[in-house]
């Protein structure tokens, strides 16, 4: 999928994503030439197929999780299935907030675990100390985690 | 008037979403994880109820008795039977840095399947909107499939058996994710309904380049009667690996192993 400016005969490139939570995707492409920006609207059926095939519009920033696909997806998963090894608890690890770990207790426990992982490997990467509900929307924007 | 659209072939600037890199790395992450598995097998069959999850745990018990290092991949993700067929306890799945360990069953064989991820009783369902369940429940059934072959701590093995659902779907989905085509081992039951289904799905296999090693007749000596095995491996010049009769001792599954494998 790309888009071009068929004035400036340009590939426009990706700006930002955007999840509602409704289901649905939002994406901006800007043309290099001359800034004009388009909006990609999917519907849930849209979303879902993407999503399904392990990718995400805009890139990735970081290393995919084991399973990432199945845990994010399954409704019907062991709420004990996983478990960590615990070894990857190195450095500064970021603190929860109590609003943070409160939205973090909503999230189904069979993908729990990941979904933990992903907002600290983001708050380790760019040095925040504390992961608070906003810290977890921006993330979520940045990264493309629909549902998380 | 007509406006002068370049193609999308024609659009050559790199694009952050780089999609299509992103599969790529999909498949590199399989062939990586793979690189020490010497053999992919995929037990396959046209037929549902012929025994594949029971032929693919028996051949793996006799593999691992035979000294060699065994993994199964359980790629029947909606009637997931392998783990009870190798008696491996429900236990939760350890996750490394970038893995999960599979499942060891007492004779060393490594498993991982969807039962060891379901709750008791409850069907495989997916996240997602309601309607149109058609458009992505494949695509997504295929991801399983790439994780489990890329995301599962198989380590070094001599065979990794991948026991599939009826049909060819899922073993076209494998020849696509692996780097090499894997070999195919075809389990019929004795009748002439079976050798029906069970040709067209050795008939798709090689088709895709894979290199059938043999035939399994299971259920032999009972109701069931018919000489679809001796059928098989006369019209594909392929051979007959064993004749499984009901409650076969491990010296059936030896002498396969011994055998062919």
């Amino acid at each position: 999928m790309k888009f071009l400016c068929v004035e400036c005969d340009r590939q426009m490139q990706f700006e930002e994503r955007q999840l509602p939570g409704d289901g649905t995707l939002a994406a901006a492409f800007r043309c290099p030439s001359c800034g004009r920006v388009v909006g990609l609207l999917t519907n849930p059926m849209e979303t879902q197929l993407v999503a399904s095939l392990g990718v995400k519009i805009g890139g990735t920033t970081l290393p995919p999780q084991p399973m990432e696909t199945v845990r994010g997806m399954v409704a019907t998963g062991r709420e004990d299935a996983f478990v960590e090894d615990g070894k990857r608890e190195t450095g500064n690890v970021p603190v929860w907030s109590a609003e943070a770990q409160e939205r973090l207790a909503r999230v189904p426990s069979f993908v729990r675990g990941m979904v933990k992982r992903i907002y600290l490997d983001y708050a380790k990467d760019r040095g925040i100390a504390e992961i608070t509900p906003a810290v977890m929307d921006t993330a979520r924007t940045e990264l493309g985690l629909e549902g998380m | 008037m007509s406006l002068n659209i370049r193609t999308y072939h024609d659009l050559t600037e790199a694009d952050r979403s780089g999609l299509a890199g992103q599969i790529g790395a999909q498949r590199r992450r399989v062939a990586a994880r793979l690189a020490s598995v010497r053999r992919v097998v995929a037990v396959l069959s046209g037929k549902g109820g012929v025994g594949k999850s029971f032929v693919t745990a028996g051949l793996a018990r006799a593999l691992a008795r035979s000294g060699r290092a065994v993994g199964v991949l359980d790629a029947d993700f909606n009637g997931p039977t392998i783990p009870a067929l190798l008696s491996l306890p429900v236990a939760r799945c350890t996750l490394q840095d970038d893995a999960i360990e599979p499942a060891v069953s007492a004779e060393g064989v490594r498993c991982f399947s969807m039962a060891l991820l379901l709750e008791d009783g409850r069907p495989l369902a997916f996240r997602g909107p309601e309607t149109e369940g058609f458009v992505w429940r494949g695509a997504l059934e295929a991801a399983a499939l790439r994780e489990f072959l890329a995301d599962v701590a198989w380590g070094a093995l001599d065979e990794l058996l991948v026991d599939l659902p009826p049909g060819v779907q899922r073993f076209q989905e494998l020849s696509e994710l692996l780097p090499v085509v894997p070999d195919v081992v075809a389990v019929t039951i004795p009748t002439l309904e079976s050798r029906d289904a069970v040709r067209r799905a050795l008939r798709a296999a090689i088709d895709r380049k894979a290199t059938p090693l043999g035939i399994v007749e299971n259920m032999v000596g009972g109701p069931f009667a018919g000489s679809a095995a001796d059928e098989l491996a006369a019209e594909f010049g392929i051979p007959l690996l064993a004749r499984i009769p009901f409650h076969p001792g491990d010296g059936v599954w030896d002498g396969m192993v011994r055998g062919a494998l």
